[in-house]
């Protein structure tokens, strides 16, 4: 069990700087998710906490202790790849033995630990069988026992779930959150799924190029978005993007109009706007009301709609030739070319100070 | 259409491969139960497996020394003195199973009684012999040290493609060439190898004739040989490395493995197959040993170097007699095909 602690990391290869001044404060026990899109560097920094790559600069604690020079077996840390990485020339039971074999731990000492661990994942029927002989989902959980059976003060995740189809990955994910609840160590998790960060995370940190844009609790991120990042990271379908200019900055209530949108009240949300200046206004397309023809501030008409059952996704174009998506409740029928209008509740919208 | 345009695509190949590896691997057999010669006047005959008693015709004679009239045993420089073998090898009437035949080897035992394994065709025997002793001691080693440079060789440092290069380099050269260098140094009056052997001595060393001893001349073609043919299994070995996902590193590096554990769990189960084929290759190879002893030694001093293939040779071109060097290499292809198949066998998958 150990909380960590990154202050100003910085990676470098070669001439190109993947880790740009991170700094992570992970409590004990938390489940911490890493997200951002590809390239974004959330494997590489979860490499360096392994103790994988080396840190370029800038301080690793894990526990209290500072580890940047230490190597992975003595920084107390297990790791689950994307690739299962679980060998493939030894049964189930050796593999998850394997920590322990290394360290020429006592039979019974391993017996009953592999037990436990083989229990913990329901695979005690599992035990004996060659990797070659089992799902994707099931040498996952191999991988996972693995980890499990060294008891680590920190479990690393590399995208776990990546090689799994969808129904299996639902259902690992499940386990991996009660696996969490049981054993409350502190877990480290990449991903670039949303959904996964969204339903494991104590805590989300947001990467992109490297740098943090954003890290707290999921729902913090998904209502108060720092930035524009954020916004359009978070929820599927994305934020609806449209540019304002500010045509009244008070100190409360941010007055803004575009082409799209004419004259709204919307709160300020502690950033800096002043008259005149650009500005971006978001609505999540499940905060669009479809009303009745033009009564609404925003107009334009069908362009492709997605009938998921449970809600129904409409690509608009406005009349000024913005695009936006709407998220319907339930089944609802639209063709393309339909003229629509949507209202929504200005409280819910959020206003950033970047351009879009 | 389409099948007669392949073959005739493939018949030029086909044709070449016929002319020269499968109707001479069949003749070779017909041959070896003849009596052909390369160039003769008298028509071939039928011989059976004449040709094969010949090659595998032993037999054992144990002798007792000669006493002297009270008992003692007669001995000559503080040896005993047995009675002559050519009594024995000479006279058809009395000893058929002894005629032509000649001292292989023997062993004493005892004071007086010693043991004599004769043989109809001592030379072959002894590059039999040679071969199988070449096999068991290039096979491991060369198969090790190939193993050794692959790992050497299997990381991203800069540079890496000149050592690459280098252990690689002498597997592109002719064996015949690389066997007329190393004559120069194992040469036994300035050769190389004496010269850098007395300046790291500071002359304590006693120049060597490598080739021209019985004792040397084996071990210093096996040594060249290794060092020729190891840039190629090196590089065998390294595509079985290279299919190693690095990850599997990584688990182990996570779970504390160190380097011989890592090498023990990880790198020799995932060198399962490559290991299997090496060793075929490198047995095979080896007891195709022959450019080496044609160029360095020509089967000398005393019949220390004789091959399996150099006699084949020998035999065939040399003594023109076809039938004789058919049988060696008939036995060679059942010799390298058993164990073969015998190499098989033991790395089945269980």
């Amino acid at each position: 069990m150990a909380g960590i602690q990154l202050s100003n990391v910085r990676k470098q290869f070669g001439t190109v700087e993947v880790i740009r001044g991170v700094d992570i404060d992970i409590e004990d026990g938390d489940f911490v998710v890493f997200v951002g899109p590809s390239g974004c560097g959330k494997s590489t920094l979860l490499r360096l906490i392994a103790g994988l790559e080396d840190i370029s600069s800038g301080e690793l604690r894990i526990g209290g202790r500072v580890v940047n020079d230490l190597q992975p077996k003595e920084r107390g840390v297990a790791m689950v790849f994307q690739s299962y990485a679980i060998f493939p020339h030894m049964t189930v039971r050796e593999n998850i033995a394997f920590g322990l074999t290394i360290r020429r731990e006592s039979k019974s000492v391993v017996e009953r630990k592999v037990a436990e661990a083989a229990r913990m994942l329901q695979m005690e029927s599992l035990l004996d069988r060659r990797p070659s002989q089992l799902s994707g989902g099931q040498r996952q959980r191999v991988a996972i026992g693995r980890a499990v059976v060294r008891d680590p003060s920190v479990f690393l995740f590399d995208e776990p779930l990546s090689n799994l189809d969808a129904a299996l990955r639902m259902s690992t994910r499940q386990e991996i959150a009660t696996l969490h609840s049981q054993l409350k160590t502190t877990m480290i998790y990449v991903t670039h799924d949303q959904v996964e960060a969204m339903t494991l995370a104590d805590k989300i940190v947001v990467l992109r190029d490297g740098e943090v844009m954003q890290a707290g609790a999921p729902m913090d991120l998904y209502h108060n978005p720092a930035n524009l990042f954020v916004a359009g990271f978070l929820g599927a379908p994305s934020m609806n993007f449209i540019a304002v200019t500010v045509d009244d900055a008070g100190a409360d209530m941010v007055r803004v109009s575009g082409p799209a949108i004419s004259g709204l009240d919307v709160k300020r949300r502690e950033r800096s706007h002043a008259t005149g200046q650009k500005a971006t206004l978001g609505i999540r397309p499940q905060q669009l009301r479809p009303v009745s023809d033009g009564t609404g501030p925003l107009n334009g008409r069908v362009v492709l709609t997605e009938r998921l059952g449970s809600e129904t996704i409409v690509d608009v174009r406005l009349n000024s030739n913005d695009s936006i998506v709407a998220a319907l409740p339930e089944d609802t029928i639209l063709h393309p070319g339909d003229a629509v209008s949507f209202d929504f509740d200005p409280a819910h919208a959020h206003l950033f100070d970047e351009a879009p | 259409m389409q099948n007669r345009a392949g073959w005739l695509m493939a018949g030029p190949a086909f044709l070449l491969i016929a002319a020269f590896l499968i109707i001479p691997f069949f003749m070779a057999i017909g041959f070896s139960f003849t009596n052909q010669r390369l160039v003769s006047p008298n028509p071939t005959e039928w011989v059976g497996t004449a040709n094969y008693e010949r090659l595998f015709g032993i037999a054992v004679l144990t002798l007792e020394a000669e006493r002297d009239e009270d008992g003692t045993v007669r001995t000559k420089d503080g040896e005993p003195v047995f009675p002559s073998l050519r009594s024995y090898t000479r006279n058809k009437d009395d000893h058929p199973e002894y005629y032509r035949k000649r001292e292989w080897f023997s062993f004493g035992r005892g004071e007086d009684r010693r043991t004599f394994v004769l043989a109809t065709d001592v030379v072959f025997l002894k590059a039999v012999r040679n071969t199988l002793f070449f096999v068991a001691v290039v096979a491991p080693l060369q198969a090790t040290a190939a193993l050794g440079l692959a790992m050497l060789i299997n990381r991203k440092v800069r540079g890496i493609n000149i050592f690459r290069t280098v252990y690689f380099m002498p597997v592109v050269i002719s064996m015949v060439v690389v066997s007329m260098l190393w004559r120069f140094i194992y040469d036994g009056q300035n050769g190389l190898l004496n010269t850098v052997l007395d300046l790291l001595t500071f002359g304590w060393f006693e120049p060597v004739d490598w080739l021209g001893r019985t004792s040397t001349a084996l071990p210093s073609i096996m040594a060249m040989s290794i060092w020729q043919g190891v840039g190629f299994h090196m590089i065998i070995w390294l595509s079985g490395l290279q299919t190693i996902p690095a990850s599997l590193y990584e688990a182990a590096r996570i779970e504390g493995a160190s380097r011989w554990q890592t090498f023990r769990y990880v790198t020799w189960p995932g060198l399962r197959n490559t290991a299997i084929l090496v060793m075929i290759i490198i047995t095979m190879q080896a007891f195709t040993l022959y450019p080496q002893i044609a160029v360095m030694t020509g089967g000398g001093p005393l019949d220390s170097t004789q091959s399996i293939v150099f006699q084949m040779v020998e035999r065939g071109y040399g003594k023109q007699d076809i039938s004789g060097g058919s049988t060696i290499s008939v036995f060679l292809f059942l010799f390298v095909l058993s164990i073969s198949l015998l190499q098989r066998w033991l790395t089945r998958e269980k």
